[in-house]
């Protein structure tokens, strides 16, 4: 598991991990309820200022991550503009990619053991519990970890059925896509134990 | 115990990534949000403690504001909704799903995965959901009941294909299925 934190520090890698996230959560509930099309566009241009904030480096490498979610909102568009709702088309596609882009400047400007610290400090009263919070915090951090990449994986799986078939696709990559996923988890799994196991403290 | 600890936290991610899918659209165009049938895999594939399990780490990550549901939504504002009831019920489904699947190991998966999704992922989730709602909107049961019977045949769609993908997982990656591993 590579870090995906920028090294380039900003004015965001300074704020702390519960601020950013409040604020991302905050931002996603509003991005899901924008009346049309033209805010979405201002919410995607309030984002890239975010990026360039953090100055032209900072936001060229923040455009990488965005690669193949970039595509999978032309597949959006391109879908609409078929069946005629090119408005609607083009605000999910807008919202998708400022949502993407707004969680990936969290996890470019956020280390992870700043996250994972915020977690155990939120789970520490499980310990009366006699519960360990180390294993519930790592947990959420793989869990954002793997949401994306299986995402993307779903999406890969996609654009590969339809540049074989008209048809759009269904069911059929579920499974393929959840053998990819259980192989995924093996691999972790593995890395996992080869570092010596799921960790006792964080 | 890494890999059973992966394979929940998996899980959990598995039914986030399915909220982000956009609608799967089936022959009738009746769109399908595929998260509840994540719900019914939980339950399935990881069996009754570890499904529950991986319900029970998306419901704190939701809750602690992170929008991991279908439609990015989260937070604290979840429990005000109209779907708190399946929202809190997709333990209690994912846990009963896992039980059937792992109590009747002597029948064939397919038909077992399947009555499990049915029972657990439409019979007890709906049961949750039907009280939320009826709360929420201040409404009797009776009332909130037939609001729920349009997604009765959707549901049964992703509760088929949860045993399908089951019996598939058996198959191609039986290590993996949990709620049937060979006892140590």
């Amino acid at each position: 598991m590579l870090s995906l934190t920028s090294e380039r520090s900003t004015w965001m890698h300074r704020l702390p991990a519960w601020a950013k996230l409040a604020a991302l959560s905050a931002a996603t509930v509003a991005l899901f309820r924008l009346p049309g099309p033209g805010a979405a566009a201002l919410a995607l241009a309030g984002t890239g200022a975010l990026y360039l904030s953090g100055g032209a480096a900072f936001a060229r490498e923040g455009l990488a991550p965005l690669r193949m979610v970039a595509v999978f909102a032309a597949l959006i568009l391109a879908w609409h503009l078929w069946t005629g709702e090119a408005a609607l088309g083009l605000m999910l596609a807008l919202r998708l990619l400022a949502a993407v882009a707004l969680a990936n400047l969290v996890t470019l400007t956020t280390r992870f053991d700043a996250m994972m610290a915020l977690l155990v400090r939120l789970l520490s009263p499980l310990r009366w519990l006699g519960l360990n919070p180390a294993r519930p915090a790592f947990a959420a951090v793989l869990v954002l970890r793997f949401t994306p990449v299986l995402a993307e994986k779903g999406a890969r799986l996609a654009e590969a059925w339809r540049a074989r078939s008209p048809r759009r696709p269904g069911w059929q990559i579920l499974m393929p896509w959840i053998v990819m996923a259980l192989d995924d988890a093996d691999h972790v799994a593995e890395a996992l134990k080869a570092r010596g196991g799921l960790p006792d403290d964080l | 115990m890494e890999k059973d600890y992966v394979l929940v936290v998996l899980f959990t991610a598995l039914v986030a990534a399915l909220g982000l899918v956009p609608p799967i659209t089936l022959m009738s165009g009746v769109p399908i949000t595929a998260q509840s049938m994540g719900i019914m895999l939980c339950g399935t594939v990881l069996g009754a403690r570890k499904g529950a399990l991986a319900v029970l780490l998306l419901i704190v990550l939701v809750t602690l504001g992170l929008p991991l549901l279908a439609g990015g939504r989260g937070g604290i504002g979840v429990y005000a909704g109209p779907t708190v009831g399946f929202f809190l019920g997709w333990l209690p489904a994912a846990f009963v799903t896992g039980l059937i699947v792992e109590r009747l190991r002597g029948l064939p998966l397919l038909p077992v995965a399947i009555g499990a999704a049915v029972l657990g992922g439409i019979v007890v989730l709906y049961a949750c959901g039907a009280v939320g709602m009826a709360l929420v909107l201040d409404k009797p049961l009776s009332g909130v009941l037939p609001l729920l019977l349009p997604f009765v045949p959707g549901d049964l769609i992703k509760a088929a294909l949860a045993g399908m993908i089951t019996a598939g997982v058996a198959r191609a990656r039986p290590d993996s299925l949990l709620s049937r591993r060979a006892r140590a």
